[in-house]
């Protein structure tokens, strides 16, 4: 028994079987039931704890398709194309659901039907009811006027007019309904009839292709999981050649039989439908795992999903050499990138500017950046390296004193040589942060250690040493 | 252990003396190990770069190094890399936490027939790093005939199954003249299962990208005084 405040009175807004037996129902004012059943037991209602649980069902409901959406405040709606036969049937899987919820205290109202809006009204009004496509106008003509989901305003209008029922509503001609509620308010009639049907907005983006397995016995050892997922990724990458296309993102989702689940994903630089590049790369992410995959009383149902797809042509069987060592390479920083994370797998790209810090860019080898920089050599032919080979975190404070010796990490080392400066003027136009102009010199002590140190243009100089020449 | 190196052709550092010690060059297909000496590391990892280039034929390399190592030894400098003769559009550079790591990723790396040459850049002494883990690592530059280049900082050099060993600091590039600053190294060869020992003082030729003969400041050629040899013996 739960109560709300509407527009100041508190009502009753839901109320369970024993409750409804004693004619207490949705909408009455609870002074007005308690006037019936003195000894009502009343909860405040809780919008909030309501979403929550809600948006956890919705998660659970991933395990029986990957687009899952929330009809608040109280429903869900699951595209389950594709993915009846991992449970049998329609019926099985409808049974499941409602079984598996029902189980857990939850009252369940669930339909199948050929369009969302179908489904929806079905479930609230015909549960357990699995529609045939097409046969959506006999089933729901009979439902009333609310199950439309139309604003109180419209479903109020209809009432007054006598249209109880959507099958009245739909008998009335297209242009009386439309001039009088709009086009929308027609649309909506035509997609609970099956016959117009509007996309759901699940809660997470679709992926491309997705396969999935479910095993009647749990797996839990590492190489079944193995195998499961070469032979999920066999049949993704066989649906993949029938478009096309090759995926640059992997998700593996483990649903364990307790209902924990557990999301995996792997990438790739280049497009990939191969199915043993696909488990190669897993096998190498799970083994990296901090914390690792654990299968409890193991996994009744693997999925794999394919995003970021890509136009893939049928390769030709003969590669030239350099396709191939190119192909080899991708694959070789998918594995380390998969194992070692992306952001430590690293491709280095010039960038066009004199500032040594920012003359090139470290990006991760799977993120595609062109550029039309180009390295520059500074030196000329025969001259030595003008950049040193090593360059520090951070320039660190040294200090260079007459006759020429410099102080780095506390050591002080004679110099036999040097050269400079090379001034490299900061570039003032970026306001990040204010630089002034830098005096670069090359110097060499007498161990024969080459130092690349500078000072900015100030009063007194201060040096540092940025970088260590081979 | 079956020595199979040997089967395959020398690739020339450039500097003839060496060379002749390694009947023609360095190997592909096998390990070479490049220790820093105490304060020497940026000069070892020039060294190291270069025998990766000769090895490489080409083709691109991976370098594996430790993400503390840039604290304190800084981090690969492309532009430098550039200077230096090595295109840093053919480097691949993966870091890692620890020794162990650096080595299953060599371990897969080297079955990738494409690259040119792997360097694992290791800070310390990991026990990990034992005879087995260089055994290992033979075995698997043995596979695709990719060499492995095993860069070492602040260790002592230590048994392993490497074809050859190099302990390297820098020298002083020649003074006066245009050619001063050039990468100039002391090299050690302390272990070389082709050949003799030895130990030499020669430049790195950023322009030719092969190791050469120091210049003087009077044009002249000079290497190491002969009894430096015993020096490092």
């Amino acid at each position: 028994m739960v109560a709300e405040k509407v527009q100041n009175a508190l009502r009753l807004s839901a109320v369970d079987e024993v409750a409804s037996r004693l004619r207490l129902h949705v909408g009455q004012p609870l002074a007005n039931a308690r006037a019936m059943v003195p000894e009502l037991d009343v909860v405040p209602s809780s919008p909030h704890a309501d979403a929550a649980l809600l948006t956890q069902l919705a998660e659970w409901c991933d395990r029986f398709t990957p687009v899952v959406a929330l009809d608040a405040p109280d429903g869900l709606i699951l595209d389950i194309a594709g993915s009846a036969h991992l449970f049998g049937d329609e019926e099985a899987l409808l049974a499941r659901i409602s079984d598996t919820l029902k189980a857990s205290g939850l009252g369940v109202q669930a339909a199948i039907a050929g369009t969302a809006l179908a489904a929806r009204a079905l479930a609230r009004h015909r549960d357990g009811m699995i529609v045939c496509e097409g046969e959506e106008r006999a089933a729901v003509s009979p439902l009333p006027v609310d199950a439309l989901k139309l604003d109180p305003v419209t479903t109020h209008a209809f009432r007054r007019a006598g249209l109880k029922t959507i099958g009245q509503v739909a008998s009335r001609k297209r242009s009386e309904i439309v001039s009088r509620f709009g086009a929308a308010t027609h649309a909506r009639i035509d997609e609970a009839l099956g016959e117009r049907e509007t996309p759901i907005s699940p809660r997470a983006p679709e992926p491309d292709y997705w396969k999935a397995k479910s095993f009647a016995e749990p797996v839990a050892t590492q190489d079944v999981i193995q195998a499961a997922l070469r032979e999920i990724g066999a049949e993704l990458c066989d649906l993949m050649v029938q478009e096309g296309a090759g995926a640059r993102r992997l998700e593996a989702t483990f649903f364990r039989a307790d209902g924990a689940l557990r999301r995996i994903a792997v990438e790739a630089g280049a497009p990939v439908r191969d199915a043993a590049m696909i488990e190669r790369l897993f096998r190498e992410r799970l083994a990296s795992l901090a914390d690792p995959l654990d299968p409890g009383f193991g996994f009744d149902l693997i999925r794999l999903a394919a995003s970021r797809v890509e136009r893939m042509e049928v390769q030709a069987t003969s590669l030239d050499a350099k396709a191939r060592e190119e192909a080899e390479i991708n694959f070789l920083t998918d594995r380390l990138a998969a194992r070692f994370g992306r952001d430590n797998v690293l491709k280095i790209y010039p960038q066009d500017t004199h500032v040594p810090e920012r003359a090139f860019l470290l990006l991760p080898s799977q993120q595609a950046h062109h550029t039309k920089a180009q390295w520059r050599a500074i030196r000329v032919t025969r001259e030595a390296p003008r950049r040193p080979l090593r360059l520090l975190a951070r320039p660190e404070a040294i200090a260079v004193e007459e006759p020429l010796r410099l102080q780095w990490r506390r050591a002080w080392r004679t110099l036999r040589h040097w050269e400079g400066p090379e001034r490299i003027a900061m570039e003032w136009w970026r306001l990040d942060e204010v630089q002034t102009p830098r005096d670069y010199y090359r110097a060499e002590d007498d161990e024969g250690h080459r130092y690349w140190i500078y000072h900015e243009l100030a009063q007194p100089p201060q040096w540092f040493m940025q970088g260590v020449f081979a | 252990m079956l020595d199979k190196s040997h089967d395959r052709p020398a690739l020339a550092l450039g500097f003839a003396p060496a060379d002749a010690e390694l009947k023609g060059g360095v190997r592909r297909g096998s390990l070479h190990e490049v220790y820093a000496r105490p304060g020497h590391e940026v000069s070892a990892a020039g060294f190291a770069a270069g025998l990766a280039l000769r090895l490489s034929e080409g083709k691109p390399l991976l370098w594996i190094g430790q993400s503390f190592a840039t604290q304190e030894h800084g981090g690969l400098c492309p532009t430098g890399l550039f200077e230096f003769g090595l295109d840093p559009s053919k480097l691949i550079l993966l870091a890692v936490a620890h020794a162990e790591d650096a080595l299953r990723a060599a371990g897969d790396a080297l079955t990738c027939g494409a690259l040119g040459a792997v360097i694992i850049e290791v800070i310390g002494q990991p026990k990990i790093l034992d005879l087995t883990a260089s055994r290992r690592l033979v075995l698997a530059c043995e596979k695709q005939g990719v060499p492995a280049l095993l860069l070492r900082f602040g260790a002592a050099p230590q048994t392993s199954a490497s074809e050859t060993r190099w302990l390297v600091k820098a020298a002083s590039s020649s003074f006066a003249g245009e050619n001063w600053g050039q990468p100039v190294f002391d090299v050690s060869l302390v272990r070389n299962r082709s050949g003799r020992l030895g130990q030499w003082v020669f430049a790195w030729s950023c322009d030719d990208g092969r190791f050469a003969e120091r210049k003087t400041p009077s044009g002249a050629l000079v290497s190491a005084p002969p009894d430096r040899q015993a020096e490092a013996a």
